[in-house]
């Protein structure tokens, strides 16, 4: 039947009818949805894992004991999981495992725009790279296959793009797959160093005929052209735009599998034609490849290595004709993504900025709190990173103790947060750690984690108690606020960092944005009292304006929550 | 035939994905092969945001850049302004005239332009131009404001109504479907100045 589906919807129906049956994650923008999609299929066992290296390492474990699994994650995800990544290669499978990675070439929703093709050389493991929703559903049904011929992990490699891209697909039935016994074998699965200097040459092995099917396999296809002075080598969604701008006039080579790549059907192409252009987005990954088997190709030196390409790049970069189009001559404002109306992190963020704190930030909707007005974050790194990184500025610093925090969310604290927080309990630097519990993992879309006592299927679970967690890893003090009263922010943030030891602030309130969540009525202003002092406008919220010199509330907007009431000097806002 | 270039841009939060949604499925049901691109995660928190719809014989990019759009189809007059570069020249940009602020004019740090629409048309643009958001209201609730423009949308295609109704019907909760239908038409049977 055929069907208008996201990439990543192809993708979980690719699990589904690969007779997946066990999926782990850690969601993360452009590949949450995939896991989304497969917790639909009551076949599929899915479940949010607390980080993407625990959900690779429970795919591995489901593969041992015979299912086939998946674990999905995006770029930096891949780096957290890169621990388990390097010695399953070594391992290989039992039942197949295929590992999505999601990049985000242009930045739309990542800190770095890093090109994880380089982890399938690196920890030597077929990579395939799907464009289109049709060819993801195909490429991981096959990758199933790939995985248990070769005895390895695969990773079938998205794109914001491809992972949010919606073509036609054709759905067929669910694959009916025994499980496949497990037996022990030490010498397959124990890798300490006399085990893994055995599996090395394996791993080598295995390469060389990925390398050897790679040459006639059909992820990887010629598409002829009627002139052959260029020859175009490209893969992912730079096929789609190559597509788009030329047609059919030139011969182009499209690499589905692109790691390891086919010496010879590289070599034959390029002699096929006068001049080979690689088009890839990001690194000189295929270019290099070409380099090093002697060929020489036009590359990054005309196609960047920044930012995502279009078809209209592709088409100026090849110097041909490009579209007119017509102008205003008018200065547009940005309209950058702001923190919501009534989301809780506001009035935490005001009281940080208020008292002028350092703040190391993390990975989430809270990194929004670093855009003016606001404009009260210091750093951001990666997941976990506010709470070690406080640590370090911290512990040479008396002064730096007394003045700053570290920000993290629950479900990031949940990530890699906790671990930074056993370090400064035993190396005992004098530090505050702030957790934003708005009880859900908010900046992918709503998500379940430990600390909301619901699974990803929605089913009530256990829920892990922060404050307990906080205590036993030796914290003795550990204080809640609710993020909407300032006076008690303020008052929490002042004697935390006064204190001669460690201690965590949870500010507490569910994200505003959350179904179950009920709001008071909208604020209103009171003209007559209204001074026009502008001091509710500090709080960068939506659904306040000023018009006339008096503030004017957005009644669609407003959830009520108070927080601007709290700063008016005139109280000209209330309910 | 050629391929067919459609934006929906708007603000975050204005349900511009359900107008995509539907009228991907109406193309689909009419055996084209379609592409519908959009942008998940940071982008959504009320900032600017624009999804592609491409259909034809053979879609490959799955975005569309500028000078290609056939139709832009705009739920606020700011953000009809930010693409209309995307617009092919002989292109139609729909758009609701309702303004929302973004941060940087609601802090002063900006302001937002007067007159949007008519410096949109004097650049020789074809803008259709209308108060969406009343009409929303008028059918019982301005979140229905994606819809009306869906109406208005529809009498750029040579669907029948029956075909449009038959998506909402299929996409829409049945608790709001009445007030969706009366907005597809106060939205479709609009008399705008052309």
């Amino acid at each position: 039947m055929k069907k208008l589906m996201l990439g990543n919807e192809a993708f979980a129906r690719g699990l589904y009818e690969a007779g997946c049956s066990f999926v782990s994650s850690y969601p993360g923008t452009p590949s949450t949805e995939i896991t989304e999609y497969a917790a639909k299929y009551p076949e599929i066992y899915a479940e949010w894992a607390p980080n993407e290296k625990v959900a690779m390492e429970s795919a591995f474990g489901a593969s041992l004991s015979g299912k086939r699994s998946f674990c999905g994650m995006k770029h930096v995800g891949l780096n957290v999981a890169a621990d388990p990544l390097f010695t399953i290669a070594y391992t290989g499978v039992n039942a197949g495992m295929v590992i999505a990675v999601a990049d985000d070439a242009g930045m739309h929703s990542s800190q770095n725009e890093q090109d994880s093709r380089n982890y399938a050389r690196a920890a030597k493991i077929p990579m395939l790279e799907p464009s289109d929703s049709s060819e993801t559903l195909k490429f991981v049904k096959a990758a199933y296959d790939l995985s248990e011929k070769f005895d390895t992990p695969v990773i079938v490699k998205m794109c914001t793009r491809v992972a949010h891209s919606q073509s036609v697909i054709e759905t067929s039935d669910r694959e009916d797959i025994p499980d496949k016994p497990y037996e022990k074998t030490p010498s397959k699965y124990i890798m300490m160093p006399s085990n893994a200097k055995g599996r090395h040459p394996v791993v080598e092995q295995r390469l060389k005929d990925l390398a050897e099917f790679a040459e006639t396999s059909d992820f990887n296809k010629i598409e002829e052209g009627s002139d052959k002075s260029i020859g175009i080598i490209t893969a992912s969604t730079s096929y789609e735009y190559v597509k788009e701008v030329c047609g059919d006039t030139y011969p182009v080579l499209k690499l589905g599998m692109t790691y390891p790549m086919p010496e010879k059907l590289i070599k034959d192409f390029a002699a096929s034609v006068d001049k080979v252009i690689v088009i890839e987005e990001l690194d000189p990954f295929i270019e290099t490849f070409c380099r090093n088997i002697g060929i020489d190709v036009t590359g990054k030196d005309k196609f960047t290595g920044i930012g995502e390409f279009s078809q209209r790049y592709i088409a100026e970069q090849l110097g041909k004709e490009l579209p007119q189009y017509k102008s205003i001559d008018e200065n547009i404002p940005n309209r950058p993504p702001v923190m919501c109306a009534g989301c809780p992190h506001r009035g935490l963020f005001y009281t940080l900025k208020k008292n002028k704190v350092n703040v190391l930030g993390d990975i989430g909707c809270y990194t929004l709190g670093a855009v003016p007005p606001l404009a009260a974050l210091d750093t951001t790194i990666c997941m976990g990173a506010s709470i070690s990184g406080l640590h370090g500025f911290n512990k040479l610093s008396e002064e730096n103790s007394k003045k700053s925090v570290a920000v993290i969310g629950d479900s990031t604290f949940m990530h890699s947060g906790i671990t930074g927080l056993v370090n400064i309990a035993y190396n005992e630097s004098n530090s505050t750690v702030i957790i934003l519990d708005n009880s859900i993992t908010g900046m992918t879309g709503h998500q379940q984690n430990p600390t909301t006592g619901y699974n990803l299927k929605g089913d009530p679970c256990t829920k892990i108690d922060l404050e307990a967690l906080c205590k036993s890893i030796g914290i003795n003090r550990v204080v809640v606020v609710d993020p909407y009263d300032l006076k008690a922010c303020d008052k929490a943030l002042k004697e935390e960092l006064a204190a001669d030891e460690p201690s965590v602030i949870i500010s507490r309130r569910p994200c505003a944005l959350l179904k179950y969540v009920k709001h008071n009525g909208p604020i209103s202003c009171d003209e007559g009292k209204c001074i026009g002092c502008k001091s509710c406008m500090r709080v960068g919220c939506p659904a306040i304006s000023i018009a006339n010199g008096k503030a004017v509330i957005d009644n669609t907007l407003c959830t009520g929550c108070g927080v601007c009431s709290q700063l008016c000097p005139a109280g000209a806002l209330g309910e | 035939m050629k391929t067919v270039n459609i934006m929906i841009v708007g603000v975050g939060g204005q349900g511009t994905l359900l107008a995509s949604k539907l009228l991907g499925k109406i193309l689909l049901t009419k055996g084209y092969d379609v592409k519908v691109s959009e942008v998940h995660g940071m982008s959504q928190r009320g900032g600017s945001v624009v999804t592609y719809v491409r259909y034809g014989d053979k879609v490959y990019s799955p975005i569309i850049d500028k000078g290609e759009a056939d139709i832009i189809l705009s739920f606020e007059m700011l953000e009809a302004a930010r693409w209309v570069e995307y617009l092919k020249e002989d292109g139609i940009i729909i758009t609701n005239t309702q303004q929302t602020n973004p941060m940087p004019v609601i802090t002063g740090a900006a302001v937002y332009p007067e007159k949007l629409d008519e410096k949109i048309k004097a650049a020789g643009v074809k803008a259709d131009c209308f108060d969406a958001l009343s009409l929303a209201e008028q059918a019982g609730s301005s979140k229905a404001v994606n819809i009306v423009l869906l109406g208005r949308l529809s009498n750029y295609f040579d669907f029948t109504e029956g075909e449009w109704i038959e998506a909402i019907e299929s996409s829409v909760p049945e608790k709001f479907l009445e007030i969706n239908k009366k907005a597809f038409y106060l939205g479709r049977n609009f008399k705008g100045e052309d």
